[in-house]
Order: structure tokens, then C-alpha cells, then sequence
């Protein structure tokens, strides 16, 4: 280890640069000579069959070179990709009812508005975009499953052929008595949250290029994918070319935040007709497509039960979670299972029952998106506590202290499975403190319920805690070159948040070598074997461990090596700033390139690859705070104050750990008051477009008061926690609280988001028949 | 259509290109002029991504045709700092403040803050966000870009003679 440690400074980031002058990769900046261009045709129904396709005319126009359709392309379902088997542990503790369900490359009976029945390629995106509308297509509307209860209705039209219902997931995860606590509880809160679908929107929208050289490279692929090597083994599978002849890059990738994180047909059918034309294809989605195509999330539906004892102690737990999975759920469980494991949080909850159904609309597929099910199991326990909290009369921060697994009771074992199969363990932080702290940097107990100029002022807390470093495993290479330069790659791709920084530091410390040695390549499938990708708030975790463990490999090489070169004992030899010194002779030392040529020609070149498998999770917390200012006539809610503390163990770099958390509660935010996808009855989009579609801006989001606490996990050796995800938990929730607060002389209950003026408005009307409960909401027991 | 001849000064030097009336002013910088600092992140002139100078005053070169920029003088981001020269203030401040993740939006917030910042070299918080309210980040959560700015402002204040 060097004196100073690079893993804890806030360095600069090295990919700024390039990004800065203009000069980064982004997939539509690559430009292959001769390409074509890809337009999709997507269906204008939610739910069709297709009479016949004539494409005539759209090939009839100069420059058209090919139209393909679902006749033309391999039939069946996407292949796998990321987690589409839940691991044998779970599904033998929970025997769920899973029904498979990916999408197929081209669809002949469009199963949502937006899904790609036929693609044009052109000489150039204008050609191809003429002639997609050229395309003429028989289209039998069928009707619609738009909304949860319609898809759920006792004669609800059955979406997908050979199933006898809609629901694709069903499981129940239960410990305890709950139906005897409940009984025996003081108070139940019995409420019905729901969550609404919203979208990711990375700035960039999805694109690819593929280039087939049929006997020398092979096929190659850039794609703004979070999974380079997932995305080569499913292209292998459709291409039926060896992965060994594959190459996949992610290159620059304008973020993701999970939408890229999925495996999507255009990508695949980008690299089959690179293959098939014999020329460079590239496919850049426009915005309206994107808001149609690519995945959305969080629509989900909770019926919750919380149980609590007169000193306000939770004593039981029920949910019902119903998700609302579009026309498929590739992921399987992973969505539910989230948020079914997040609903205890970091509280004591005795007893618990959850059932979570995943259920089939005529609706673009959902997937995971940062939170990914986390939120929505936070909205419906944390405002469930709020209103047990107003029940019993206790404060809300004294009732979650109350309840908080404290720091000597770690490490502890929740009671059921996390979705990796393995105990659900949280281990280790300090949740009540960070929790107090929050409260503190909030002025809690000053602020007080008042009018300001009209406007109702009301404060919000909550509390959530995040599995994060999920395996299955991530890999690093580190190998020195003769100009002692450090080549670290690994498969954990980078959508901004800073890899080739972060990375060079763990090296850096690991190895011996400045940061600025250290040149990181993330997502080219080229020269390391397997990898996973950037999802789930693992990459820090997982691939950070890799690189740690194999720059300790080769500094240890270097060493060795060194010693034979000097003719000293590598244990008299340590490794600092790039050169190899005896411990009793600085001034004899030798450069780490040097010994790198030595190794070299010794045939043992300097160089380690490391797969990192994590034996389970490891556990992030935080505490958000909120103060608003409500107004009643108009329904507007302003942003006061935003507070944030929270835990994800050891920091690499403090400065991209506080942008992963500003950029996550903004994206928090926008779900908690702007952000929803409307669809209408016959499953259309309404608000297709960012100007319909509202994302904060820079006069939306608050600054964002920050502290952080550091546990180091005792999970990993680098003590890392992920953080990833963990801003965007909790917005819904404490503003949620907060709006509910500032109304509270008004009897209101906030019971979905987003927080619009409307309804907002139309919780401050006094007489408004939705403010009241519907008679079974609170029950007080006595 | 035929495409058109066009002649655009960008960052101080004469292109000629030839584009189809329709083609979209950032289109014919990316794919004509191989100028792909400037992003395409809606094509429906919200996002911002894609704001470069026109004579010295912002424009959305998605919602613009190229053969609209005839004669003009355009600034994209590759023209704020030289080649091989040092970053230009603003850059410099954005990287500092780590004012950019994924850096997609950055090109179109540069030149939004390089209008602000001559329009009214020391913007209260206020106005930037104000200013930087057509231009959409998703990485951020803006603290960083607002504090990018004040700090530009800084630097360009102090290089003033």
C-alpha cells in the first residue's frame, strides 16, 4: 500500500476530459464506412394481430435495402440474459408460480403500442425513416389489457397464448404469526399505496452498430448496453456465431439507470442484419421510441397491513404487491422479490407475510429502473408508518427509533431469503444514529406545522436500507506494460459514474502505482472472458473487489520478479508510486516497467484476472428528510429543504459518491412529484415525449444536504457497500410524508404519487369524498 | 429533394457541406461535418443536449435545418478550448465540481453557461438555475453543474484582465 491511500480522495475524474472537449464515444458517434441505417416499425396497437405486410413500396424507394419481418428473422423468445432463473434456493424455499416471458425479436401479434413488428434499412436514417412509413400492414385490433384490473377481471382477455390467467409471477413470502399479531396489535394500519409507472429517461436514448466480417474478426457490436458480455452470449445464441467470434462494447454510454440493462430485440437484430447484408448496420432510437419501447417500471400496487403494540412497536406485517409487468416480464421474480425483501427495511418486524404477483398488461414490459422495487416497498412502510405514528400520537422519528434494528444487534438475521437465495442478513450500520443525525441536520423538532404566505409548511423522514452487490461474480484483469502503464478491464460497464476513476484508485492502492497510471477499460467483451454488467448497485462491490484482488496478484508478481532482476529477496522489496525499492535501499529501486519487460521475457508476464463472487449482499442505509411548502389553492408543492444521510460503507471517491447521490434523489424527485406514464383505456401513451413527460430541472431540485456515516461491509475486503440505487429510494416517501404533514389540519391521506398540483389539490379540499378512508383504512383496536 | 450547398462557419472556420433541405442542423454537424460533440437527445427541442451558438446566442440544433445556418457563425463545444490547449474555464470548472456523469447533456449545458456567463458574469444561484432550465440532466441532480458555474464564474472573473 502506498502512504496515502488513492481509495477515499475525491479525485477528478479521468474520463471528464474527452467528455468535456466533445470528444467522447457515444454509440451514435461511431461511424463505419459503408453502414447502413436501421428504422424500426413499431405497432400503433396495444394489442393486434397482423393480416399481412406489404413492403413494396417501401423497397420500391431509392436507396431501401432490405425489410424484414418476423417471417424473416428467428422465431420464439429472446434468449436468456440476466437473472431469468431465480437460484435453486429460492425457488425451492418459495416454489413460485414463474411462467416464462420474453418478447420475440419482431412480433407478428404486437402485444403492446410501440413493439417492433418490421425494420427498414437504408443508405440513410432519412431513406430508412421514408420508407418505415411506406411500410403498409394489416392490422386486426384486439382488445386491450391496459390496466392491472382489467388484466386481473374474472374474464379478463388472457394476453399470452397457452396461459390460463395474466399473472406471470406469483409467490408468498411469510415468518410468523401474522394473523394472531394483528389481532392482538393495537393499532393496524390497513392501506392501499400504489406507485406509478414512470420511465428512466437517460439522456441518451438506446443505439447500436454492428459490423460482420465473416472470415477474419468476426461480428462486432457497439451498444449503449450496461451488460456487454450478457448482450455477446444472447447474440451468440440468435446469430448462432461462437462468442469467441463476438466482440461487444459498450462504449461511452449516456446513462442507463437500469432501462439499458436489459436485453432488447433491436440490438440483436442490428448485429443479424449486419451479418445478413454484409454491411455495417446502425440503429439510433429516437426519444418517441424510446418513450414507447424501452422498458418502463414501478407500477405497482400495495395493500398493506402494519400492525403495531401501544408503545408503538411494529408486531406484524401483510402486504399484497401487485406489479404491473407490461406485455412481459423477462426478469422473472426480480422486480417482486425487490421489493417484497425491502418491505421490513431496517425495522424489528416480528411476523410477515407477503404475497407479490406479477402480473400481464397490453403495455410496454417493466424492468428494473434505480430502485428497482425498492421505493415502492418504501412508499407503502413508510407512509404506513406516518399514519400509525399519528394514531398513537408518537413522533414519527421516536416511532421508527423505536423500531430500528440497532447497531449490537447486527449482525441480523431478518428471517427470510434474500433474492439470491441466501439469508437475509442486514450487516452492519448504525441505523438509528443516521436516522437522529438526519433528523438533526433538519431541524426536526423546530420545524413546526406553519402557514407561510399562504402556503402550508410540513416536514418528512424516512428510512430505507438497500441490498446492494449482488452476484453472481464480476471480473478485472491488471496487467503491467514494458512503459509500467497498468491496464485494468473488467465487464462492469460505466453509464457516468466514473469506472475508469474509481477503478485506477482500488488499482492503484492494490499495486503500488499512481492513480494516473492506471488506464481502465470497462465494457469490451475483448480480452476478458465473462462479465455481468452495471446493474443493481453492485459494480463498486463486485468489480472493485476483482481489481483489488488482481493488482494485489500482480503486485506480488512484480515483486517476485523484481527480486530475481535485483538479486534480492522479495520480501526485502516492497512496490510504491510505480517502482520496486528495497526496504533498506531506496535509491536502488527499479520501475515497474521495467520489471513488467523483465517478467515478460521470463514468460511470465505481469498480469492477473480475478473473479469476484460474493458470498451474499451487502447492506447500504440511509435517512432522507424533506420540508415542503404546500399550496392549497393550487395544489403546488415546493421543495424547502432535502436532507440526506446515509451509509454505504467505505467510499472510493466521496465526490462520486455524493453525484450518485444528488443525481438519484433528483431522479426520486421526479417520481415523487412530476414523473407518470399515462396510458389511456385502449393502452395508448399519452406523453410520449419530454415535453409531456416531466423530468426535473435545475429549478425543480432543492440542494441536497449531505452527511454520510462509513461501516466498512464486513462482506468484502474493500469494506464497499453500493450506492448506486440508494438516493432514489426514498424521495416518494419523505416528500410524501412532508405533503402529508403540511396537510394534516385538512385530515389528508397521500396514497400514491406522483405529488401533482391535482391531486395534491384535491387532498386540500375539505369535503372531497377520496380524503376519507374507506372505512376499513385505520382500525384503532382497543 | 436535391441536397443543398451550405457554408456555416463553426468554431472560427469555413465548412462546406451539402445537405437535403430537411436535414436538421445537428444532424448535418454530426454526420456531414463529423462534429459528434454535439448530442441528439430528443429531436423535439426539450432536452437541451444539443444547444450550440448561433452568432453568438444560443439555438437547439435539432429544431433548426441546416440550410437555415447559411452564412452564420457557429460555436459548438469543440471550439470552447483549443485543440491541445488547456480546458476552457468552464470546462474546467465542470470537471472540478464533477459537474458531468455520463457527460451526454454536458456539450449542451457548456454552451448554455458560456451565453450566461458573458450575458452576466456573476449570476446569483437563482438566475443559473434559471438559465440552466431548458437543459435537462439526469446524472446529476444539478448541484454539481449550478456549483460548476458559480466556480466558472470564478475563474473567468479572475483571467479577466
Amino acid at each position: 500500500m502506498s502512504e496515502t491511500p488513492w481509495v477515499g480522495r475525491s479525485l477528478r475524474r479521468r474520463e471528464d476530459e474527452r467528455l468535456l472537449r466533445g470528444r467522447g464515444t457515444y454509440v451514435g458517434d461511431v461511424d463505419l464506412p459503408g453502414q447502413l441505417h436501421a428504422v424500426f416499425v413499431r405497432s400503433p396497437f396495444a394489442h393486434a394481430a397482423i393480416g399481412g405486410i406489404d413492403a413494396d413500396a417501401a423497397l420500391a424507394l431509392p436507396g431501401v435495402v432490405a425489410v424484414l419481418t418476423a417471417a424473416d428473422v428467428p422465431a420464439g423468445p429472446l434468449p436468456p440474459f440476466l437473472w431469468d432463473t431465480p437460484p435453486e434456493k429460492l425457488v425451492s424455499a418459495l416454489r413460485p408460480h414463474l411462467r416464462p416471458c420474453h418478447p420475440p425479436l419482431l412480433a407478428d401479434r404486437p402485444l403492446y403500442a410501440g413493439q417492433a413488428v418490421a425494420v427498414v434499412v437504408a443508405e440513410s436514417r432519412y431513406v430508412a425513416e421514408d420508407a418505415a412509413e411506406l411500410v403498409v400492414i394489416d392490422y386486426d385490433p384486439l382488445p386491450p389489457v391496459a390496466t392491472l384490473e382489467r388484466a386481473l377481471a374474472p374474464d379478463a382477455l388472457v394476453v399470452h397464448e397457452g396461459w390460463d390467467d395474466n399473472v406471470a409471477v406469483r409467490f408468498v413470502v411469510a415468518k410468523g404469526d401474522v394473523e394472531g399479531a394483528l389481532a392482538d396489535a393495537a393499532v393496524v394500519v390497513r392501506e392501499r399505496f400504489s406507485t406509478q409507472r414512470q420511465a428512466g429517461i437517460p439522456m441518451e436514448t438506446r443505439g447500436a452498430v454492428a459490423t460482420w466480417d465473416a472470415t477474419g474478426d468476426g461480428l462486432t457490436l457497439w451498444s449503449a448496453t450496461q451488460n456487454s458480455h450478457p448482450l455477446r452470449r444472447a447474440l451468440s445464441r440468435v446469430s448462432g456465431v461462437p462468442q469467441e467470434r463476438i466482440r461487444v462494447i459498450a462504449p461511452d454510454v449516456g446513462g442507463g439507470f437500469g432501462i439499458k440493462g436489459v436485453l432488447y430485440p433491436e440490438d440483436l437484430l442490428v448485429g443479424l442484419l449486419a451479418m445478413r447484408l454484409g454491411r455495417p448496420v446502425k440503429w439510433i432510437e429516437d426519444r418517441l421510441e424510446h418513450m414507447l419501447s424501452a422498458v418502463h417500471a414501478r407500477e405497482q400496487v400495495h395493500e398493506i397491513e402494519v400492525g403495531l403494540d401501544a408503545e408503538g412497536r411494529i408486531v406484524a406485517m401483510r402486504d399484497h404487491v401487485l406489479v404491473d409487468t407490461g406485455a412481459y416480464n423477462p426478469l422473472g421474480l426480480v422486480i417482486p422479490y425487490n421489493t417484497i425483501a425491502h418491505l421490513m427495511g431496517p425495522y424489528r418486524v416480528p411476523s410477515f407475510e407477503a404475497t407479490a404477483e406479477g402480473v400481464i398488461t397490453t403495455k410496454t414490459p417493466t424492468a428494473p429502473y434505480r430502485g428497482a422495487g425498492r421505493p415502492e416497498a418504501v412508499f407503502a412502510v413508510e407512509r404506513s408508518l406516518d399514519l400509525a405514528a399519528r394514531r398513537l400520537g408518537i413522533d414519527p422519528v421516536e416511532l421508527r427509533l423505536r423500531n430500528l434494528v440497532r447497531p449490537e444487534e447486527m449482525a441480523y438475521d431478518v428471517g427470510i431469503l434474500y433474492r439470491d437465495g441466501e439469508p437475509l442478513v442486514l450487516d452492519g450500520g448504525d441505523y438509528p444514529e443516521v436516522l437522529r443525525r438526519a433528523a438533526e441536520l433538519v431541524g426536526w423538532d423546530d420545524v413546526e406545522i406553519r402557514e407561510r404566505n399562504g402556503r402550508l409548511v410540513g416536514r418528512g423522514i424516512g428510512v430505507y436500507v438497500e441490498g446492494t452487490g449482488i452476484g453472481p461474480f464480476e471480473g478485472a484483469v491488471v496487467e503491467v506494460g514494458d512503459d509500467g502503464r497498468v491496464a485494468v478491464r473488467t465487464g462492469a460497464c460505466t453509464q457516468g459514474q466514473g469506472h475508469e476513476t474509481v477503478f485506477a484508485q482500488v488499482c492503484a492502492d492494490h499495486l503500488g502505482v499512481d492513480a494516473g497510471a492506471v488506464d481502465v477499460v470497462t465494457g469490451d467483451t475483448d480480452g476478458l472472458e465473462k462479465g455481468w454488467g452495471t446493474v443493481a448497485s453492485r459494480s463498486a462491490v463486485v468489480a472493485g473487489n476483482a481489481v483489488a484482488e488482481a493488482a494485489g496478484i500482480v503486485r506480488e508478481q512484480a515483486l517476485h520478479a523484481a527480486g530475481e532482476l535485483l538479486e534480492i529477496a522479495a520480501a526485502d522489496l516492497t512496490l510504491t508510486a510505480g517502482r520496486v525499492v528495497p526496504r533498506d535501499a531506496p535509491d536502488r529501486g527499479v520501475g515497474l516497467g521495467e520489471v513488467a519487460r523483465a517478467a515478460r521475457e521470463q514468460g511470465s508476464p505481469l498480469a492477473s484476472t480475478r473473479y469476484f463472487e460474493p458470498g451474499t449482499v451487502t447492506w447500504a442505509n440511509g435517512a432522507h428528510a424533506a420540508v415542503v411548502a404546500v399550496d392549497p389553492e393550487t395544489g403546488e408543492v415546493e421543495l424547502l429543504r432535502y436532507v440526506v444521510v446515509h451509509d454505504c460503507g467505505r467510499e472510493i471517491n466521496p465526490m462520486i459518491v455524493d453525484g450518485q447521490v444528488h443525481g438519484g434523489v433528483a431522479q426520486g424527485i421526479g417520481g415523487a412529484l412530476y414523473e407518470e406514464i399515462l396510458y389511456d383505456e385502449e393502452g395508448q401513451l399519452l406523453n410520449g415525449t419530454l415535453a409531456d413527460y416531466l423530468v426535473p430541472t435545475a429549478e425543480e431540485v432543492p440542494v441536497i444536504e449531505l452527511d454520510r456515516r462509513e461501516t466498512p461491509s464486513p462482506l468484502n475486503a474493500l469494506g464497499l457497500r453500493g450506492v448506486g440505487e440508494g438516493g432514489a429510494i426514498l424521495p416518494p416517501a419523505a416528500i410524501a410524508n412532508a405533503v402529508e404533514d403540511a396537510l394534516s389540519g385538512l385530515g389528508a391521506v397521500v396514497r400514491r404519487t406522483p405529488l401533482t398540483p391535482p391531486y395534491v389539490r384535491s387532498l386540500a379540499v375539505p369535503d372531497a369524498t377520496h380524503l376519507r378512508s374507506s372505512g376499513e383504512d385505520e382500525i384503532l383496536r382497543p | 429533394m436535391a441536397p443543398r450547398e451550405i457554408v456555416v462557419r463553426v468554431n472560427g472556420e469555413e465548412y462546406r457541406g451539402s445537405a437535403e433541405p430537411r436535414v436538421t442542423l445537428v444532424d448535418f454537424l454530426r454526420d456531414e461535418l463529423g462534429l459528434t460533440g454535439t448530442h441528439v437527445g430528443c429531436e423535439h427541442g426539450v432536452c437541451g443536449a444539443c444547444t450550440i451558438l448561433m452568432d453568438g446566442r444560443t439555438v437547439r440544433s435539432c429544431l433548426m435545418l441546416a440550410v437555415q445556418a447559411e452564412g452564420h457563425e457557429l460555436r459548438t463545444v469543440e471550439g470552447l478550448a483549443p485543440a491541445d490547449g488547456p480546458l476552457h474555464p468552464i470546462q474546467e470548472a465542470f470537471s472540478e465540481k464533477h459537474g458531468l456523469q455520463c457527460g451526454f447533456c454536458t456539450p449542451g449545458f457548456l454552451m448554455t453557461v458560456e451565453e450566461l456567463l458573458r450575458d452576466d458574469p456573476d449570476p446569483s444561484e437563482e438566475t443559473i438555475r434559471s438559465r440552466l432550465s431548458g437543459n435537462i440532466c439526469r446524472c446529476t441532480g444539478y448541484q454539481n453543474i449550478v456549483e460548476a458555474v458559480r466556480y466558472a464564474a470564478e475563474l473567468t472573473r479572475e483571467a479577466a484582465p
